[in-house]
Order: C-alpha cells, then structure tokens, then sequence
C-alpha cells in the first residue's frame, strides 16, 4: 500500500513538475486533484482539501514543502522540482478550487460547543477570519478535514510541524489535547 | 532622565485614542508621557483582565468581528518581488535625502551585516538562506551563500569572517568573501541555545570589546521565563566560548548597537501582545555598567507598566526603565548608530530604529525608520520620524527591518516582505 502510494506520487512528481510548454495546467493539477480532490474536497485520510485555500497560504505550503521546511510525504517530493513561478501559477490555480463541502454527518453538538469556546478563547478567528475562510498566507479552516486539523495541531504542539511563521506554536502552547479534539470536530462540521 | 516613567493619573480614562502613532520627543524635566498616551495605558489597566486571561466576549476586549482580523500576523511572500514593483516611489525621507533600490530579488531581507570590501550579507527568517550582495562592474549581483538553514536571521562581519545565528546555534566562516559562490560549509562555534521557534530567530552583533552579542527571547508572548536559559542577552569570545548573560528580563530583542560616544549598548525590545491596542510599546533600553541587569519582562513593560498577570505586586522601579518608548506592537526590530560623513552633522552619532510594523493592532502603525538623537550622558533626546511610506491605508506594501551604513556614509534598509535591499542617500 505504501509503495504502491509512493511509485503513484513518482508518476505524479513527474507530472506537476513538467515544463509549463509539454504540460497543460490541468495536466498539471491533476495529480494534486488526485489526493486533495477533484471539486475542493478531499476523501482522502488526512490529505488536507484544498478547497477554498487562500493562495498565497497554498504558495507558503508549496514552498516550504520544496525547501523542505514542512515535512509530509509525498509533498516534499512533488515540490522538489518546482521552479518560483510554479509555485506561484499553482498555487493562483488551486485557489480558485470551490470551498470543501461540509457534511453533517456524525456531528456531536456538545463536541461543538466545546469546541466553540475552545476556538474563542484561543482566538483562532483573531487570525483565520471570524468565518474561518483564512487569508493572505492565513489557510482556511472551515469544512476542513477533522482528522487533518487534528494532526496539524498535534504536530503543531509536538513541534513537528513549524509553521513558516511561528504563530500557531504561540496558539497551541496552552491548548490541550482535548480542545484539540474540540476545535478541529468544530472546524471539520463549519457552517 | 528617562523618557515616559510616571504612572497614569486615574481620571483620564475620557477622550482616549486608540492612535497615538509615532512617540512624541521628550525633554529633560518632563515626564516625556503625551495624555493621549497616560489614557491608553489607564484604558489598558481597565480593560486587559478580561481579555488576556482568555475569558470569552470580554467587555471591551479585542473585536470579535471582521477588524479582528487586522490583528493577525502579516508574512510576506517566500518569493522576492520583481524590482519594478518594489514600493520605493512611496517612501518618504527628509529633504535632500533619496531612497533608492540597492538590490532585489534577496528573498525576506532581514538583518543586514556589510564588510570592509563593500560585500552586503543579509540574513533570512523564512527562507534558510542567507544572500551575499555584491556591486561588480556597476551591476548588482545577489547570491545565496548559504541554504538550508534555520532561520538564519543573524548575520554579523568582523574582519573577514562572517558570524551567523541560527535559530539553537552560531556559526562562522572565516576569510568568507574568498568563499562567495562556492556554498562554504559554516564551522559552528556554539549551539548551547534554546531551540524554541518562538522568539527563536535572532539578531547578533559584535561589540567593541570584540565579544558576540547574542539575544536569547522569551519562548512566547508573556510566560515567567526560566533566566539562565531564554529572555536574556548573552555575549561570548569570537570562538563561541567564555559565553556569559549580560542583562535579563528583556522579551524579544532583534536590533542592537554601541553608541560611538558613551560606548554603551541600546538594544530595542518588542513588548507583549494582546493587552491592548496602544500598548505596552516597545522599548529603548540601554545596557549601563552601573544600571541594573533586569529590564521588567514579564512583569514590568515599558518601565511603568505592571503585567496584568504577571505584575501583581511587583516594583517598575526594580528593574531597569527604557531610555525611550517605541510605540505599541510597532515592531522595533534593527537599530544603528549614525557614524558617517554623509548625512548632515545633526544625524552623527544619532540612531536609526526600524519599525517592521505592528500585527497585533486594527490601526496599524510603524513600517518606518524613527531617528533618534541624544544627550551626551547617553539619555535620548529626541525621537522623530525619518523614514516613513511602508504603511499605506492600513496595509503594508513593504516591511522594514534592519539598516547598515556603507562606506560611504549611506544608508541601507532592508524590507523583509519584498525581499529587497533599499540605500538611502544624501546630497545637498
């Protein structure tokens, strides 16, 4: 399953990074589309949907996956042969992607209030927009995958992940596990 | 005297602003403190226990509507902007001063160190790289030196080497100007530091006792920190021994410099976020041999200040005062003594202080250069805008950080969300 997962992001890196003349951008998002989704929302474990995104956040990520300064397989791999202008050009592409798709299904309302006062007392709106649409290199949260909120925020705390501005490891210093839990059932269940 | 020490009068609470924009001068004899500022801080001293504790709808708190949005932090772009869309044209200076673009494409310019030869090295936060500038044949050549780093936002020459801080560790490559081009490997001297990205990314400066100045901040924004290992300034030999901490108690300093006439250092230091709009400001603060080695964080800001959490009880006068206030959340980052021809005669010896801009605040302030001059025994004398444009509309079309003298006596500026080096010159 693992291989069969890496040899499939092989093809794809070779697909993404095709020089913009022998390529179409369709062609060259598709193997993006492929995880992240076709219409914005991923179905995908853990894959992030990009739907929404904002795209100077989709450049920052693209980035630093390139220089290797946010670590996820097979991103880091993908983006090693992108020039600046493909990241800027895909990024401009994916961010017209329409917003992912929420669905009610398996909504906890106490879980969400929970996870309500968790989000206000740690201000995520302050930064991510009241609406949580992100901004600027600010990603959007809203509708997002729980399980995908969920290990930012724990790889947040544990350091793995940095941020290419600290400042959601200021956030995450005085949350617990649980508003963690809390925050990201909110997110995943936006409306 | 030190600027701006007397605590607010209560009763001033009427009439507050929340724009004190750029600090007024003080003189001696004066508290220096503008009423507008003696409210906010009365207003702050109201209103914070609520907020910072992180209650929910706080009466009078931050918004908690779309303006609360201006309160997020603001990153450029990894990717530097094209020279012909650098904002020079809306930068303003003084009469008989111009600002030109020294260098583009030098993705997130950040601390800036130039040699004897004229090479600039200009240090990164975001991007791992640190870029060598040269001018050779009249064009202007940028080069990554080196890559692959960690927020090497620290960059310091001293004859012939160059010293770079990384976010737990400093290093140097010697005789580096024979190196440029061919991605020399630094040879690390000491990485007895912290390894906390908060506040982690660091300045460092050679002082004219040939020691390296390295500041260590406080992991987050407001936190008692443990002082034999964050929020503090240590100095160490050039080879990264005999390392020793100078002064504690200061948050997050990203500038400093020795004035060429007292010898003593002034560093600049960012205050705590999400009190309030106005405040507490950043600070001035000046290291003397006799003064004392605490300078307040966490539980005295800007001299008069006491925390809301951390200040019950606690004395301002225990701790060393700034010698100026900076403006709240204004991000006082790069700061350095004027020391050439170039200028008139009322700029020698006086301070460019960088104001990066502030985040945590809906009205937006610094984005510019404030000039700072002072009194023979070391006491600022006064504080004034020199450079300012940066800030449009409540919107940053650039972010400054850092400046350098050249040789000649010009001024470098180096702009962080562009990626470009500007100079600023002068002629009668």
């Amino acid at each position: 399953m693992r291989n069969s997962f890496r040899a499939g992001a092989l093809v794809a890196l070779a697909l993404v990074a095709a020089p913009a003349l022998s390529a179409s951008l369709n062609e060259r998002l598709a193997p993006c589309l492929a995880c992240h989704g076709e219409k914005g929302t991923s179905v995908m474990p853990e894959v992030p949907s990009l739907g929404g995104q904002p795209a100077p956040y989709m450049l920052v990520q693209l980035f630093a996956f390139r220089e290797k300064q946010r670590l996820a397989d097979p991103m880091n791999d993908l983006a090693q042969e992108l020039t600046n202008d493909d990241l800027m050009v895909i990024s401009e592409a994916l961010a017209k992607l329409p917003p992912p798709v929420v669905s009610g299904k398996g909504a906890d309302a106490a879980k969400i209030e929970k996870g309500r006062v968790a989000a206000q007392k740690h201000r995520c709106g302050f930064c991510h927009n009241p609406d949580m649409s992100g901004h600027d290199q600010i990603g959007r949260i809203a509708g997002q995958r729980e399980d995908y909120l969920l290990k930012a925020l724990r790889e947040y705390k544990s350091g793995k992940r940095a941020g290419f501005d600290p400042a959601m490891l200021e956030v995450v210093r005085d949350m617990s596990d649980e508003d963690f839990v809390n925050v990201a059932h909110l997110l995943a269940h936006w409306n | 005297m030190p600027l701006y020490l007397t605590n607010p009068a209560p009763g001033q609470i009427g009439g507050c602003q929340n724009n004190p924009s750029v600090v007024p001068s003080g003189k001696p004899g004066e508290d220096g403190m503008s009423s507008i500022r003696k409210c906010a801080v009365f207003v702050c001293a109201a209103l914070w226990t609520s907020t910072v504790l992180g209650q929910q709808t706080p009466v009078g708190g931050p918004p908690q509507n779309q303006a609360a949005t201006k309160l997020g932090p603001i990153v450029g772009s990894p990717i530097p902007v094209s020279a012909d869309k650098l904002p020079v044209a809306k930068l303003k200076v003084p009469a008989g001063f111009k600002v030109e673009v020294y260098a583009s494409g030098v993705a997130n310019a950040r601390s800036l160190a130039v040699s004897d030869k004229g090479t600039v090295f200009v240090g990164s936060r975001l991007v791992g790289a640190v870029h060598a500038i040269r001018i050779k044949d009249g064009k202007t050549e940028v080069k990554p030196l080196v890559s692959g780093l960690q927020r090497p936002n620290g960059v310091a020459f001293h004859k012939g080497t160059l010293y770079i801080a990384e976010i737990s560790r400093i290093s140097r490559i010697d005789n580096v100007e024979d190196k440029l081009g061919t991605a020399p490997k630094p040879t690390v001297i000491n990485e007895q530091f912290p390894k906390d990205e908060q506040h982690g990314w660091k300045f460092i400066g050679i002082g004219p006792d040939e020691k390296l100045y390295v500041p260590v901040g406080a992991p987050g924004n407001v936190l008692v920190p443990d002082y034999k290992t964050h929020a503090h300034i240590r100095r160490m030999n050039l080879d990264g021994s005999g390392m020793e901490i100078i002064a504690e108690g200061q948050r997050n300093s990203v500038g400093f410099d020795w004035n060429p006439v007292t010898k003593e250092m002034y560093f600049t230091d960012n205050g705590r976020d999400w009190v309030s709009e106005d405040g507490p400001e950043d600070e001035l603060n000046r290291v003397r041999a006799n003064g004392k080695k605490h300078f307040g964080f966490p539980y005295c800001h800007q001299g008069n200040f006491r925390d809301p959490e951390f200040g019950w009880g606690m004395n301002c006068a225990d701790y060393e005062p700034p010698v100026a206030l900076l403006g709240g959340h204004g991000a006082s980052l790069g700061m350095r003594f004027y020391t050439g021809s170039m200028f008139p005669a009322e700029y020698k010896d006086a301070a460019f202080i960088v104001r990066h801009g502030s985040w945590n605040r809906t009205n937006k302030i610094g984005g510019d250069i404030l000039l700072a001059k002072f009194n023979p025994d070391g006491t600022v004398k006064s504080l004034e805008p020199f450079l300012t444009g940066f800030l449009q509309d409540n919107t940053y079309v650039g972010r400054p950080v850092d400046v350098a003298q050249l040789a000649d006596g010009s001024l470098l500026l180096s702009d962080d969300f562009n990626g470009a080096v500007y100079r600023i010159s002068y002629a009668k």
